[in-house]
This record gives structure tokens, C-alpha cells and sequence, in this order.
């Protein structure tokens, strides 16, 4: 990931709405890592009208879990994991006011129209490329469930973190896109 | 009768759990070179090269390839005149403690799987595979399988006449599903006859030969350049965002099957196919 369009997070909701799927972007900020288990702990704080360990309103999740720090370091490894097991949650999570996510592959067809109606983005980063996206994160701070340890919640401080929309606030989707362009026949 | 204490058989194995954490084989660094060059799509070209930077970083850092050190696979193919000192499973267990320990590699590994997904906290027990072989050497293999591919894992028990271009639908069906999930470009391991499970077997083993390397087998080796072929042509490309390199490679094993019986199994890999072996 060499360029792209430099964005801040927690973003502006008029500047992300602008953003097209397939745009490359570098994002620097805060973003809050929250995968499986963290995912399954926010979805019932809700359903049980419990506070959120962090306020959600405007704020970017990015589902990965790291792999440890080594002395000195601020993490470990640290790429997306597959977003889809979260399509089960993202709808709720968008309406208590989740702004954008970070993951990787794509999403139902329920979690797209859930990001239209909020007029949310999804983005993907680069799976697979945990050691080069962990020198993005500059800082690393506990948030909440650390007796999940690899699937706690972390507010990460993130300088030029490279992703690509794949899913914009108007529901293009670059998977469809891209693919489309490059498939030739099925048949032999 | 040759000894082996188990021993040896931890330190051999933690060693290799360190070694393929944090660099590629050489043939997955080839093909992502090769893969980058026959790219053709913008952000497959950023992806792929944002891949190949991953492996440096990683090699000069000492940290993982990626933060999914996976599931531990152990192929153990032990020669009936080797004699091991002391518990093969337990020394195995030991070894990929102390290796996902000493590499600072992510444990994963939850006791449960369906009620209370506790983690075990050291990334044991690991899966392990022994086959006894001719010889007096003892092999193990090791694979760390991270989950976002092994989860796109699929099963056919197919009809037999739908014979050659039944095998092929079977893994593109796989392949388009699965999309940009597993982390395109891909490895496709590919078992196709005897059983469900030996199928499935078949699959997960091939994934351990080099990339590049066809099948001795003519015939295999002719399914394999086909199927690298028309996955290729499905455009999903590198992460799913279009492109024309979806695999960087087909691997495939097959076993004779029952008359009525055509299973194949399909274990796809990501790009970043962490694995390894040593001789003892």
C-alpha cells in the first residue's frame, strides 16, 4: 500500500460519505480493536441496557486480535481478521452508533444495507500483512475484557493505517466491482 | 532399532514453530514475486507488493508473518524401526509450547469448541498426524493453519459421472465462496478419492510440498494446471478485490475410491503458508 487518500479517525461523517469503494486511504487516529468474543460481549451489554466500555457514537472498530508484544514493542503482529463472523453482531453495534469498520473479506447483504442506513463505511486492510501493519500502531491501550486477552478490546493510536473501502456509505461494493472487471468465463 | 528420545523430537519442533513464524519458504516468495509481476489490477499490484514488504519486515523484525499463528499441525511420519523415548504426543504438545512461547506467536487454541470457548493458553494440543513409514527416521511437519482459510474448507461427496469437470465445479464453488476471505492469493490443497476423512487428509497434506512442484502423477498434475487455471479466471484476486491472480498454486493428491464414491476435499491456504519439516 503505497498511497492513498489521508483520513482521521474518529472520521467526519461528511468526508466519509464522500469516499467511493475501492479508495485507498490511509487512516491516522484512534481505532478500537474488537473481534469474537469482545463482539459478543458489547451485543449483550445492549440487549441488557448495560454501559458500553467505551462510547461507540462516531467511532471506528477494527477486528483484529494480536499476537503478544515483544519487550520494547507496542504490539505484536496486528492484521484484520474475516469480518463475516461479526456480520451477526455489526447491525446493532451500527445503531448504537459504530461509525466505520476495519476487517477483511466481504459482508452480508444485511450488514450492507445496515451501513447505508447509517451511512457507515467498511473498510478492509491488508490480510495476512500483520508485521507491516503493526509499525502503523503507535500505541496500545487496554480498553476493556482483558481476561479474553487476545480478543480484549484495545484503543490503538494508528498513524498512515492503509486500507481500501470495500463497502461505501451508498452500499457500492468493491468486491463486486473489482472482480467483475477481471473475471473472464467460467467454462474452459 | 533406532532411539529418538522425545526430547530431541520438542526442540526439533519448537525450533521450526519459531523459523516458520516469521519468514516464508523460499517457493512462496517466488510465486509472490511472479504473482506480482503478472498482476494486473492496481490494488492487487499494492497488495501483493504490500505482501512481500510483510515478509521483510517480519524476517528483520522477529515477528510473526501475521498475528494468526494458527492452529499447530503435526504430520508425524514415523519409520517402524525408530523407537521413541518417552510420549510422542506429549513431546510434540511440549515443542509447540515452547515454540508459540518463545516466538511470541498468538494462542488460539480454545478448549471447548461449542460451549465455553476457554483459550488453553499455550496453543496446545496441537492436531497431529503420525503415519508409520519404512526407515528408522522420524519426520515431522509442522503447519501453522490460520483460521480465516481454514474455515473456507469444503467436502463433495460427489457423483462419479461427473467425473473430471465435476472435481473442477466442486473447487471453483469453493473458491468463489470463499471469496476474499481466506486472504487471496491462495494455495488450494485438493484430495480427491478414498474416503470423507481420507479425503480431507489428502487435501491438508498436499499443502505441504513446495509451491511449483506438480504431482509425480501425469494425470494429477494435468488437474492441477487446469483448476490453477480456471480459479484464476474467476477475478477475485489479490484480497478479493478483482484481479487475476486468485491462487498462487493447486495441489493435489489422489487415492483409489469405492465404485460409487467420488469424495473431494478442498483446504485452502493463505498466502502467508507457514510450514516446515525436519528429519531425526
Amino acid at each position: 500500500m503505497i498511497s492513498g487518500i489521508k483520513l482521521n479517525s474518529p472520521f467526519n461523517p461528511a468526508e466519509l460519505e464522500k469516499l467511493q469503494a475501492g479508495d485507498r486511504v490511509l487512516i491516522s487516529g484512534v481505532i478500537y480493536a474488537a473481534r469474537d468474543a469482545a463482539h459478543k460481549r458489547l451485543v449483550e451489554a445492549l440487549n441488557q441496557g448495560k454501559p458500553l466500555p467505551f462510547d461507540l457514537k462516531g467511532q471506528t472498530v477494527y477486528y483484529m486480535g494480536p499476537s503478544p508484544a515483544k519487550p520494547g514493542e507496542v504490539i505484536g503482529s496486528a492484521g484484520p481478521t474475516t469480518s463475516s463472523r461479526m456480520d451477526r453482531y455489526t447491525p446493532e453495534l451500527l445503531d448504537a452508533g459504530l461509525l466505520a469498520i476495519i476487517g477483511k473479506g466481504n459482508r452480508s447483504a444485511e450488514v450492507s444495507r445496515a451501513i447505508v442506513g447509517k451511512k457507515a463505511v467498511y473498510f478492509i486492510s491488508i490480510g495476512g500483512a500483520g508485521a507491516l501493519l503493526s509499525q502503523r500502531i503507535k500505541e496500545s491501550r487496554m480498553v476493556a475484557y482483558p481476561e479474553l486477552g487476545a480478543e480484549a478490546i484495545l484503543a490503538l493510536k494508528v498513524e498512515d493505517f492503509p486500507a481500501i473501502v470495500a463497502i461505501d456509505s451508498q452500499g457500492n461494493n468493491a468486491f463486486t466491482l473489482g472482480q467483475s472487471i477481471y473475471r473472464t468465463a467460467k467454462e474452459a | 532399532m533406532r532411539e529418538i528420545d522425545s526430547s530431541q523430537i520438542s526442540a526439533a519442533l519448537s525450533e521450526l514453530i519459531v523459523k516458520t513464524s516469521t519468514s516464508l519458504g523460499d517457493d512462496i516468495l517466488t510465486a509472490l514475486h511472479k504473482a506480482y509481476e503478472a498482476e494486473v489490477s492496481p490494488a492487487g499490484r499494492d497488495i501483493l507488493l504490500s505482501l512481500l514488504e510483510n515478509a521483510c519486515i517480519a524476517g528483520e523484525k522477529k515477528i510473526p508473518l501475521c498475528q494468526d499463528t494458527g492452529t499447530a499441525i503435526v504430520f508425524a511420519e514415523a519409520g517402524q524401526d525408530v523407537h521413541i523415548n518417552g510420549n510422542l504426543v506429549d513431546a510434540i504438545n511440549l515443542g509447540v509450547r515452547q515454540g508459540y512461547e518463545q516466538a511470541y506467536l498468538r494462542k488460539s487454541i480454545v478448549s471447548q469448541p461449542f460451549s465455553e470457548r476457554v483459550n488453553t493458553q499455550d496453543n496446545t494440543p496441537a492436531v497431529i498426524h503420525t503415519e508409520i513409514v519404512p526407515g528408522d527416521r522420524l519426520k515431522l511437519s509442522f503447519m501453522a493453519k490460520g483460521s480465516g482459510a481454514e474455515n473456507m474448507s469444503r467436502l463433495f461427496m460427489l457423483k462419479p459421472g461427473v467425473g473430471h469437470e465435476g472435481v473442477i465445479e466442486a473447487v471453483l464453488e469453493t473458491v468463489e465462496n470463499a471469496g476474499g476471505s481466506p486472504c487471496p492469493p491462495i494455495i488450494i490443497g485438493l484430495g480427491v478419492g478414498a474416503t470423507a476423512e481420507k479425503a480431507m487428509f489428502m487435501a491438508k497434506k498436499a499443502l505441504l510440498r513446495p509451491l511449483g512442484v506438480s504431482s509425480p502423477e501425469a494425470e494429477v498434475a494435468a488437474l492441477e494446471a487446469e483448476v490453477l487455471k480456471r480459479v484464476n479466471g474467476l477475478g477475485i484476486g489479490p484480497l478479493g478485490l478483482g484481479g487475476r491472480v486468485t491462487a498462487l498454486g493447486v495441489m493435489a493428491e489422489a487415492a483409489p475410491t469405492h465404485i460409487a464414491s467420488l469424495p473431494v476435499a478442498v483446504n485452502l491456504q493463505c498466502h502467508s503458508a507457514r510450514h516446515g519439516e525436519v528429519v531425526l
